[in-house]
C-alpha cells in the first residue's frame, strides 16, 4: 500500500480536539481506499481546491435514493477514491443504539467500503463514506437482510429525525422518537423513490429548545408544546432561592412579563406565559407544564439557496399526536399534494408557498387562519378578495343590521 | 459466502430494542436533571431511578476502530448502551452509580475529552468539505478542528454567559443549521464562474441553469449553445455550479470563509433567528486557518465579557444594538453587511436612535 507524505494535514493532528485526521489514518492502516483518501485529502489542503465530481446516478435496485454517487476528478492519480460512494443508513429515533448493533454496522462497512463514516451526517443518518459501485448491492443484501435500510436522498422525503424526548428528558411534549419511527416506516415509499420537485425535510423536537434543529432546517417542523398551565412546587422554588437570583435570572427575563417573585412565592400569570421554555429550563426541578400536551406545526425552514434563508412559518397552532398519529399522516399527504401540484422542479415548499400565498396552501390543507400564524398582519393594502369573501363580509352586516349588533 | 436475501422498506430498526433498561421502565416519565460537569449529568425519574450520562467529544468522522471503542467502553460501564447526539458527541448511558467514575477514569486514560454540556461550547455541526463534497469551497472538518483546538477550555471547563453553538458551512448551500448558529463560518466564492461552452449542450439543461440563478444574472447565449453570466448582477452563490458542471467557480486564491454572528434555533426568551454577517472575507488558509480562528475566539472573549447571564450572542447583540457590537469587537463595518439582496427592507435602520 503507498504511504503517501501528509505534512498539512498533519498539523490537524495536533491539539486537544480529537482530529478526523487520525481517524482517518486509523482506518488507512488496513484499507486502500482510506488510504487514499487520506492522499486525496492532503492534494485539497496543497492547492485550496476540491477534486470531487459532480455525483453521479448510482443506487440499489429498486430504490432512487440512499447512495450518493462520487467520483473524483483525479482518479488516476488515487485511484482507491476513483469512486467513492456515500451510503445513507437510516439510524435509530435519538440515535440510541447498542454495543453489538453498531459492531455489526462496523463490520459490514469494513468488508465493503473504507471503513470511514460519519456518525452522523447532517440529516440524521449514519453516513458510511466512499465505496464502489459494484460494493452497492452487496452492501445492501447485508444490511436489510439484519433490519437496517437506506435513507433519503435527492429529491425525496430525506430521513426523519428527532431529539431524544421521552427516551431522556424531562421537557418534551409528546412522544418525538415514536412519532419519528411511525412516520418512517408510514412514508418509506416517499423516502426511497424520490417524485417530490425536491427534498422534503422532517424534524421532531419536543419543546422549544429545539435540540434538533427543527425550525431552521425542516419542511415540516414539529415543535412540541402544551395548553395549560406551568405548575410551580413552592418548596424547589425555595431551594433555587438558596443558589440563584430567582428575580434577576428568571423573572425578569421572562418576554411576557408574566411572573413575580416576592423572595417566598412564585407567580406566573399563566393565560399571559408564550411558554417559551426559559424558566423551565431555569428551575426544572420547580416547574412543570400541565394541561393537553401537543405540538405546533411549523413549515418552510431551508438554507440560502436559492433566494435567501427561511425559518418554519406557524402553519397548525396546536395538534395533538398520539399513536397511530392518522391526524398528522394524512395532514402531510394534503400538504403533499398541493407541493406537488404547484412546485417547478428544484422548489422547496417553503418557496412555493411564498409564491403561490398563504392563503392558497392554508385553503388547500384545510387550515383556517389564525393570528398565532403570523408575527403580524399584512401592512400594504394589496390583497386578494374573492366574490365569496365580499359576499360574507355581506352577508355578515345583514345579519348585523336584523341583530342591530356589530360583529368586527 | 452466499449474500443474504436483500429486503426493501424495511426502514430503520425500531429504536425501542436499543433503549437501555432503566429508560424503558422510565419512558416519559423524567422529573428532572441536573449538570455534574461540563462531561456528565443525572437524569431523575419520577421513579427515583437514575441515569448518568457522559458526553464526549468527537470528530464526527470516525474509523470504525473508534466506534468499535466506543462500543467496548459502553460494553464494561454502561451494559452496550450508547448513543450519539444532533452534535456528533457520544454519549454513554450509565445505569449504575458505582460505574461512573471508573468509567470517566477509563475515558480520560484512554484520551477521550468529556465536556459539552451547558454553557459553553459543544461540538460544532459542518459539513462535508474537501473531503467528501464536489461544492466546497473550503475543508469543514480541518475548519473545526482548528476551532475547537483553541477554543477547548469551553468544552472542557471554562463557562460563558449561555451556550455557544458554532457551525461550519463549506459553502452557502450550507447543508446543517448553520444559518441559525452563534458564530458560524460559511465558506464563500468571490468570482463569477466561468462556462465551458463546448461542454454545456450535452451535460445541463438551459432551463434549469438559467432558473437556478437568484440573481437573474444568467442568460441564454445561443451562439455559443450555452449561457453567459452576467458580472454585475452575479453574487457567486454557485448553485448554477450545482445544476451544470461545465460551469466551474471554484478559485483557490479567491475563494475564502466570512463569520456570521448571532442567530440561535430555540425560542427560550426570544424567537428564533438567523445569524448575520460581520466578517465578509478571511481568505482561506490551510490547514489551520489562523486569522478565522483568532475572529471566532476574539467573538467569543467579547461576548463573555459584555453580556448578561443567559443572553445568547444573538441577545446580547440585540440589547446593545449593532453598532455597539462593532464598536466593541472592533471588527470592521463594510459594505458586504448591508443587505443588497432579498433582507434589505427588513434590516436598514429606519430611526436616529442608535448609539455612538
Amino acid at each position: 500500500m503507498k504511504k503517501y507524505n501528509t505534512p498539512l494535514i498533519d498539523q490537524l493532528e495536533k491539539g486537544p480536539w480529537p482530529s478526523f485526521v487520525t481517524e482517518m489514518k486509523k482506518a488507512a492502516k488496513n484499507n486502500e481506499m482510506a488510504n487514499d483518501a487520506l492522499g486525496h485529502l492532503e492534494k485539497c489542503y496543497s492547492t485550496k481546491v476540491g477534486y470531487w465530481k459532480h455525483g453521479g446516478i448510482v443506487g440499489v435496485l429498486g430504490y432512487g435514493g440512499g447512495v450518493i454517487g462520487r467520483y473524483s476528478e483525479i482518479g488516476n492519480e488515487f485511484p482507491g477514491v476513483a469512486h467513492f460512494h456515500t451510503v445513507r443508513i437510516n439510524q435509530p429515533s435519538g440515535f440510541f443504539y447498542t454495543s453489538k448493533a453498531l459492531k455489526e454496522i462496523c463490520d459490514i462497512w469494513d468488508k465493503y467500503g473504507s471503513g470511514l463514516t460519519n456518525v452522523h451526517g447532517s440529516t440524521g443518518d449514519l453516513v458510511l463514506l466512499g465505496t464502489k459501485t459494484e460494493a452497492l448491492e452487496p452492501i445492501f443484501a447485508e444490511y436489510s437482510s439484519r433490519g437496517w435500510d437506506l435513507g433519503g436522498s435527492g429529491s425525496a422525503l430525506r430521513t426523519p429525525s428527532c431529539c431524544v424526548g421521552p427516551g431522556r428528558c424531562e421537557w418534551t411534549n409528546y412522544d418525538t422518537l415514536g412519532l419519528t419511527y411511525a412516520l418512517t416506516q408510514e412514508f418509506q415509499d416517499e423516502l426511497h423513490r424520490p417524485t417530490f420537485s425536491y427534498k422534503f425535510k422532517i424534524k421532531s423536537s419536543g419543546c422549544a429548545c429545539d435540540c434538533v434543529a427543527a425550525l431552521a432546517r425542516a419542511d415540516l417542523s414539529i415543535i412540541g408544546t402544551w395548553k395549560g398551565d406551568i405548575k410551580i412546587d413552592q418548596n424547589e422554588v425555595k431551594n433555587y432561592a438558596k443558589t440563584m437570583d430567582i428575580n434577576a435570572e428568571v423573572v425578569s427575563m421572562c418576554p411576557t412579563q408574566c411572573m413575580s417573585y416576592d423572595g417566598k412565592e412564585l407567580k406566573i400569570d399563566n393565560p399571559e406565559c408564550n411558554r417559551c421554555m426559559h424558566c423551565i429550563t431555569r428551575m426544572t426541578k420547580a416547574l412543570k407544564p400541565s394541561g393537553e400536551r401537543g405540538a405546533t406545526l411549523c413549515m418552510g425552514s431551508k438554507a440560502p439557496i436559492v433566494v435567501g434563508s427561511l425559518l418554519s412559518w406557524v402553519i397548525v397552532p396546536f395538534i395533538k399526536l398520539e399513536p397511530p398519529y392518522t391526524e398528522l399522516k394524512d395532514l402531510i399527504r394534503k400538504i403533499w399534494d398541493w407541493w406537488d401540484e404547484n412546485a417547478k422542479p428544484r422548489e422547496r415548499i417553503g418557496e412555493v408557498i411564498e409564491m403561490k400565498g398563504m392563503r392558497s396552501f392554508l385553503e388547500a390543507i384545510g387550515v383556517e387562519p389564525q393570528p398565532q400564524q403570523i408575527r403580524e398582519p399584512r401592512k400594504d393594502p394589496f390583497m386578494f378578495y374573492t366574490d365569496a369573501d365580499v359576499e360574507s363580509y355581506k352577508a355578515k352586516e345583514a345579519e348585523e343590521k336584523k341583530t342591530g349588533k356589530y360583529r368586527f | 459466502m452466499a449474500l443474504p436475501q436483500r429486503k426493501t422498506d424495511v426502514g430503520p430498526p425500531n429504536f425501542e430494542q436499543f433503549l437501555p433498561p432503566v429508560i424503558k421502565k422510565n419512558y416519559g416519565k423524567w422529573k428532572y436533571h441536573e449538570v455534574i460537569t461540563p462531561g456528565s449529568m443525572v437524569h431523575v425519574a419520577e421513579s427515583g431511578d437514575k441515569l448518568w450520562t457522559v458526553r464526549v467529544a468527537s470528530p464526527r468522522l470516525l474509523a470504525t476502530d473508534t466506534i468499535r471503542e466506543h462500543c467496548d467502553i459502553a460494553e464494561k460501564y454502561c451494559d452496550g448502551h450508547l448513543r450519539y447526539t444532533t452534535r456528533n458527541n457520544v454519549e454513554f448511558l450509565v445505569s449504575d452509580e458505582k460505574k461512573l467514575e471508573p468509567l470517566k477514569k477509563e475515558l480520560k486514560d484512554r484520551g477521550f475529552k468529556m465536556g459539552g454540556i451547558g454553557a459553553g461550547i459543544t461540538n460544532v455541526v459542518h459539513t462535508q468539505g474537501w473531503v467528501h463534497c464536489h461544492g466546497a469551497c473550503t475543508d469543514a472538518s480541518g475548519l473545526v478542528k482548528a476551532m475547537m483546538d483553541e477554543l477547548f477550555e469551553y468544552f472542557e471547563s471554562k463557562r460563558l454567559p449561555n451556550k455557544v453553538r458554532l457551525a461550519v458551512a463549506c459553502c452557502v448551500n450550507m447543508c446543517g443549521a448553520v444559518h441559525c448558529s452563534d458564530i458560524a463560518v460559511v465558506a464563500v466564492h468571490t468570482k463569477v464562474p466561468t462556462v465551458k461552452h463546448e461542454d454545456f449542450k450535452n451535460m445541463c439543461e438551459l432551463p434549469t441553469v438559467i432558473g437556478s440563478c437568484p440573481t437573474r444574472a444568467i442568460s441564454p447565449d445561443p451562439a455559443n449553445k450555452s449561457v453567459k453570466i452576467n458580472a454585475e448582477k452575479c453574487m457567486y452563490c454557485g448553485n448554477c455550479f450545482t445544476v451544470c458542471p461545465p460551469i466551474s467557480i471554484k478559485d483557490p486564491e479567491r475563494d475564502g470563509v466570512a463569520i456570521v454572528v448571532g442567530g440561535k434555533i430555540n425560542s427560550l426568551r426570544s424567537n428564533p433567528k438567523f445569524s448575520k454577517l460581520v466578517i465578509p472575507y478571511i481568505s482561506n488558509e490551510p490547514p489551520r486557518w489562523p486569522k478565522a480562528v483568532a475572529a471566532i475566539k476574539h467573538i467569543v472573549e467579547v461576548y463573555a465579557l459584555h453580556a448578561r447571564k443567559h443572553e445568547r450572542i444573538g441577545e446580547w447583540i440585540e440589547r446593545i444594538g449593532w453598532e455597539k457590537f462593532f464598536k466593541l469587537t472592533n471588527i470592521d463595518f463594510t459594505f458586504q453587511c448591508i443587505d443588497d439582496f432579498t433582507f434589505m427592507r427588513d434590516t436598514m435602520r429606519t430611526a436616529s436612535t442608535f448609539k455612538w
